[in-house]
């Protein structure tokens, strides 16, 4: 609908709508530059509640925790979502299809209370020591399914020609995949990855089913604190966390347009 | 001829989600048929494959429907599911009145506007939905800015209660949800041709009569997608009625947090989890129908 002259109710719509989903996250980013201890009363510009989150122990070890499990359950998510992309986009109707791509969409919409429940159950029936190891698995569980979904999408958006041409000059099919498409969706799998890294990070209703005692990600420990009520340390880590999901958005944004500019211009061959 | 090793790639993915994603619910299940009890861990009978066929069989006969029933005799338990789909239902309605506009004044905008409203409506997204609900407390908390501002312009005289009721948890709900309303709304408007507005003005319809004849049925599979994203999820929400809503009624994955966490009693816990899943079922098959059709149809 790209020619179609805007309305005013149009151009209200999207200004109210940018301005209720931004407006909130400002106002936590001000606010965790205010110098009062009192987090209502603006007590001029300051960064000392930076300085108490790089001096919390206990919320330093979560963010590590969590960057941990965020960057082991994004790799494996990456690599097995990637397969699970390539079978579905590339491997025809094979038997159990039905089954194999309903239980890669479903986790995208299940309930999270109840992804956390089950796998809780099986690590406790498979005597599994929960932490570091029982979250990761966990993470990856989740979001395998959304870096299936980014992939597939470019993976069907692709000429297949291309693979084929490889392989009548003589290539096998692996070898034809890992050069000619692996190069044209190392974008959308760098997306990928970079949205199951910040999925995890964000994630505290499957961690606190799956951690276990001493281990708890900065989500759990945010949580705990919010539930006491409002703290200034917790505007600033907020803010942090919000500058480095924002980054890796924009990261992953430019990076599935390079995709599309390079798949664009292999097309014509 | 790329098909076959293609299969193969499937293997390792389809283990993993069989491990751990459908033997999972086996356990829930088998647990919801189970006792609780003060042990380690907090249910019983445990089936010890070493135990013996005896044993094993002793197991089995202990295994009963006791939960399910509680479920339906306290009426703590179905007020929950009730009350979770009711919210789900208002919440989604809601977020289909809100998002619709955004996103068909997005689908109008210029192409190279449009890349970057949907990074905008993007970023929220991927934020967590806690800092989200987090930001809100900011504001409408006692000496919040919202109370702030309505005292500063003498619109209250004292400071109104915001937090904990159930307009903060619809407020939480639709900003939270509000991205996964607007995006497969906005996949579906965008791909409508502008020709056939167009063929129907030639035609002699009002903008307004070219909107309900063709637009709006052309958004439906968008607006089925929206829906069925926000309104599942939002059955089984937790945070956002646990921080923004009162405490005098509970949704469904509030109750069954407190089952599992604060009353340790697992078994009820897991029935709680059956029984939304068997509600969900038929929504889920709805949404898995519709993201296969958008995934592999019409390419």
């Amino acid at each position: 609908m790209g020619r179609v002259r805007l309305s005013r109710f149009n151009i209200a719509s999207l200004a109210f709508g940018l301005a209720f989903l931004y407006l909130p996250i400002v106002i936590l980013v001000i606010y965790s530059f205010n110098g009062s201890r009192l987090v209502t009363v603006w007590g001029g510009w300051s960064t000392r509640w930076y300085a108490e989150f790089f001096n919390d122990q206990a919320m330093l070890a979560a963010a590590w925790m969590s960057f941990r499990v965020a960057l082991a359950s994004a790799t494996a998510a990456t690599v097995i979502g990637t397969l699970a992309a390539v079978a579905l986009a590339r491997g025809g109707h094979f038997r159990g299809r039905t089954l194999f791509s309903g239980m890669l969409y479903a986790p995208l919409v299940m309930p999270e209370v109840i992804t956390g429940l089950s796998l809780l159950l099986l690590f406790v029936a498979l005597n599994a020591e929960r932490g570091f190891w029982t979250v990761t698995i966990a993470h990856t569980t989740l979001t395998m399914c959304f870096v299936a979904v980014v992939v597939q999408s470019r993976l069907g958006a692709l000429d297949r020609s291309l693979e084929e041409a490889a392989m009548d000059l003589g290539c096998t099919p692996l070898r034809a995949f890992v050069a000619v498409t692996l190069p044209l969706i190392a974008p959308a799998i760098a997306a990928g990855w970079m949205l199951a890294f910040t999925l995890s990070l964000d994630d505290l209703v499957i961690a606190s089913f799956t951690t276990g005692p001493g281990s708890a990600t900065l989500p759990i420990r945010i949580y705990s604190e919010v539930r006491l009520g409002v703290k200034p340390e917790i505007n600033a880590i907020c803010t942090l966390i919000i500058a480095a999901v924002t980054l890796l958005i924009i990261v992953a944004s430019l990076a599935s347009k390079l995709s599309n500019a390079r798949a664009d211009s292999a097309a014509p061959m | 001829m790329f098909t076959r090793p293609a299969r193969l790639a499937s293997i390792a993915p389809l283990l993993w989600m069989l491990l751990f994603f459908l033997v999972p619910f086996g356990f829930v299940v088998k647990i919801s048929l189970s006792q609780a009890a003060i042990a380690q861990p907090p249910y019983l009978p445990l089936f010890d494959l070493g135990a013996g066929w005896e044993a094993l069989q002793a197991a089995f006969a202990a295994l009963s429907l006791d939960n399910f029933k509680l479920l339906f005799a306290d009426d703590l338990y179905w007020r929950s599911y009730l009350r979770s789909l009711a919210v789900a239902a208002a919440a989604t309605a809601l977020l289909l009145m809100i998002g619709y506009p955004i996103a068909y004044a997005m689908a109008r905008l210029p192409r190279r506007w449009q890349a970057l409203a949907m990074m905008l409506v993007i970023i929220p997204f991927w934020t967590s939905f806690l800092i989200r609900i987090y930001a809100w407390i900011n504001i409408l908390q006692h000496d919040g800015l919202l109370n702030q501002i309505l005292l500063g312009l003498h619109l209250v005289s004292a400071p109104v209660v915001w937090l904990s009721t159930d307009s903060a948890m619809m407020l939480g709900l639709v900003y939270s949800y509000l991205p996964f309303m607007i995006l497969p709304l906005y996949a579906t408007l965008s791909k409508i041709p502008p020709s056939l507005l167009e063929a129907a003005q030639d035609l002699g319809a009002s903008p307004r009569r070219a909107f309900w004849l063709v637009t709006w049925p052309l958004s439906l599979p968008g607006i089925g997608a929206g829906v069925l994203l926000c309104f599942i999820p939002i059955v089984g929400e937790f945070v956002i009625p646990d921080l923004l809503a009162g405490s005098d009624s509970m949704m469904i994955g509030q109750t069954l947090w407190l089952e599992f966490f604060t009353n340790k009693d697992w078994p009820v816990a897991s029935a709680l989890a059956v029984l939304l899943l068997a509600l969900l079922l038929l929504p889920l098959l709805a949404y898995e129908r519709l993201q296969r059709r958008q995934l592999e149809g019409g390419r």
